[in-house]
């Protein structure tokens, strides 16, 4: 009886979870009319190829080190290791993704697709700042909720109605808040410094597009982690309470010696799970800003999908869909293990 | 004597610090519900007003209540400018097929993997399980390269290529780890002696599946709707890459439709308020049930 079930599961995840790992090994495209072929490793390389230059400044005939006015060293330059430089096969085709300078040397990191490299960086950032504030958040409405009020119930369901709303749908609206001419958070910013605060375009910068994407996020989820949290409250004896009110506890007793210790599976599962949806990371960035400006919000799911679908590289965006299930794996493990039950 | 004075002057005093510790409350909880609510108030007020006063209204609280020129013109805008019902009907469509499939086929596979006795039941339920750990992104791309090739039987015989259909959008989905775990997880806590005496008395699987089991499955039933309702009706990743033609596409992929031309903000509002509002209502009618469904995968998990 359970055939259809686990044959339909077998044929749409198992299936495509192992054709990801040999797909990324080969170079099949969506639609193509040559025969598909194993290319080993390369794509992976082609991927997360990484490698070290260090650039050694300019030197004169007499050996020193040629300075502008301003005293900083001359270096030559990248391009002339990694275009097709005979002395230097390892760095051909690669580009800069950011130097260190280490005395006089200029150490610089090659990637072979630095675009990648951001994007892990940028899900990284997303994930390690979502988790806890959307987590921690949550926590916090929960415990908020959880009080005995008339009406509170009002409130849950408003805390919890943008859950229920499509994160494009939320990304279009936000897209509106954050508009730099009349967006509502500038005007609300402008009414609040009477005028002081200067335009923002929110999503049209490097240095903010990321955060807004992470605050908008976080909005749109909180009331989904806060539900789960306050069923894990929920769980907790009320004599345990008791006792600690008659033992005379703070509110931050209560919270630190009764809540939390209770809250202990609540906490694992609320953490594993906005993590692997915060990989996950994509309808936002589509809708909002197709991974710009200047790659500030690509991701590795948006990657993903530019190259197996936008470029029908299939066996690439196999491989990116492989390296984010290896990285949520991992994290989920580390994280299972950190909060492990300590006996 | 001075101290008894004391205490009841405290006492005295404590319902009026009470009420103001009462009103701080709610006065929290107010400003917090309102950051909530103004995007989804602000979404629908626009969608009321023209394009030129919408955006002269952020600057003020007029953004958020229904003044100046209020009409439904860009509602019957949106309606010109895309198949805006095609999208809806396709949508109900892809949604509810893929609810009612789901909740059949894995009711039946729950009640198999708790109810009965079967060769590999202890692998394929550790498989199951295992599928939770695994993302919908990251088996999207291989997936659509099967979805490209298999076959299908229609009214046109036999096709290969699933890209552009119905099928596309509901068949890979009618079966997730988690809805079948979550029947797992209340078939378990049935009165097995229920079904036991049933069987003594010669039912087959069939009807006590049919006649105990599911009769009882309400709560879960309901939950599992919910979930799949929520993440169906909200697709966008997977629809966005097998569905070009317009015959086909969901609401959420329609939206692109909006910002091709002129970017007409009055008409994207009433879009996505026609597409909104009626989950928001649905929501609210049914809120106790849209949150335990969501409690409930917590509890256990």
């Amino acid at each position: 009886m359970a055939g259809p079930a686990i044959f339909l599961i077998g044929l749409f995840v198992v299936v495509p979870f192992l054709f990801a790992i040999g797909l990324s090994f080969t170079d099949q495209r969506l639609v193509t009319p040559n025969p598909t072929q194993f290319v080993g490793a390369s794509n992976y390389n082609q991927l997360l190829g990484l490698n070290l230059l260090p650039l050694e400044p300019e030197r004169d005939a007499a050996g020193q080190i040629v300075r502008d006015e301003a005293g900083a060293a001359k270096y030559p330059a990248v391009r002339s290791f990694t275009r097709k430089n005979p002395d230097y096969p390892q760095y051909d085709g690669m580009r800069e993704w950011f130097s260190v300078g280490v005395g006089d040397t200029q150490w610089v990191v090659l990637a072979r697709d630095v675009v990648f490299m951001t994007a892990l960086v940028n899900t990284f950032i997303f994930v390690l700042v979502v988790a806890p504030l959307q987590g921690g958040l949550a926590l916090g409405l929960a415990l908020l909720i959880n009080q005995k009020l008339r009406g509170i119930n009002v409130f849950r369901a408003i805390y919890f109605m943008p859950v229920v709303v499509s994160i494009v749908v939320v990304s279009l609206l936000w897209r509106f808040i954050y508009d730099g001419n009349s967006g509502l958070l500038n005007n609300l910013l402008k009414s609040l410094t009477f005028g002081a605060f200067p335009s923002v375009e929110w999503l049209g910068q490097p240095e903010t597009a990321l955060g807004a994407i992470i605050v908008m996020s976080v909005w749109q989820a909180v009331g989904f982690h806060m539900v789960i949290w306050l069923s894990g409250l929920q769980t907790i004896s009320p004599t345990l309470y008791e006792a600690a009110s008659i033992e005379g506890a703070s509110k931050w007793q209560v919270f630190r010696y009764v809540t939390w210790p209770g809250l202990r599976n609540t906490a694992v599962l609320v953490l594993v799970v906005i993590t692997m949806q915060a990989f996950g990371l994509f309808s936002q960035i589509d809708v909002m800003t197709k991974g710009g400006p200047l790659d500030s919000t690509q991701t590795i799911v948006f990657q993903a999908v530019q190259r197996g679908y936008g470029k029908q590289d299939i066996s690439g965006g196999s491989t990116i869909s492989v390296i984010l299930f290896v990285l949520v794996l991992s994290i989920s493990l580390i994280q299972r293990w950190l909060t492990r039950e300590k006996r | 004597m001075s101290a008894q004075v004391s205490s009841n002057a405290s006492t005295s005093r404590a319902p009026d610090n009470h009420g103001l510790r009462l009103a701080v409350r709610y006065l929290v909880l107010v400003l917090i519900a309102i950051i909530f609510i103004f995007p989804l108030i602000f979404m629908i007020m626009s969608s009321l007003k023209p394009d030129g006063q919408l955006l002269s209204d952020t600057r003020s609280l007029a953004a958020f209540l229904p003044v100046g020129d209020i009409s439904f013109d860009n509602y019957v805008d949106a309606f010109k400018r895309a198949p805006v019902l095609l999208f809806v009907t396709n949508s109900v469509i892809v949604t509810g097929v893929t609810v009612v499939l789901s909740l059949v086929v894995c009711s039946i596979a729950g009640f198999a993997f708790v109810f009965i006795d079967w060769r590999g039941r202890e692998l394929m339920l550790t498989l199951l399980l295992a599928t939770l750990i695994v993302p919908f992104e990251t088996i999207a791309i291989p997936l659509l390269l099967i979805a490209s090739k298999l076959p299908w039987i229609g009214a046109e015989g036999l096709t290969f290529g699933w890209l552009n259909s119905y099928q596309v959008q509901i068949v890979p989905f009618v079966v997730d780890g988690l809805t079948v775990y979550l029947f797992i997880q209340y078939f378990k806590d049935l009165p097995g002696e229920l079904i036991e005496a049933a069987r003594v008395e010669g039912a087959t699987w069939w009807q006590v599946y049919r006649r105990i089991v599911m009769p009882l499955a309400g709560p879960v039933v309901a939950t599992a709707a919910i979930l799949k309702f929520l993440a169906m009706y909200n697709q966008y990743l997977w629809p966005l890459m097998v569905v070009q033609e317009e015959t086909y596409r969901p609401v959420m992929v329609g939206l692109q439709y909006f910002f091709q031309l002129n970017r007409a903000w009055g008409e994207i509002m009433a879009y996505l308020s026609l597409i909104t509002v009626p989950v928001l209502a649905f929501y609210l009618v049914l809120q106790r049930a849209f949150i335990a469904s969501i409690a409930s995968t917590g509890v256990k998990g």
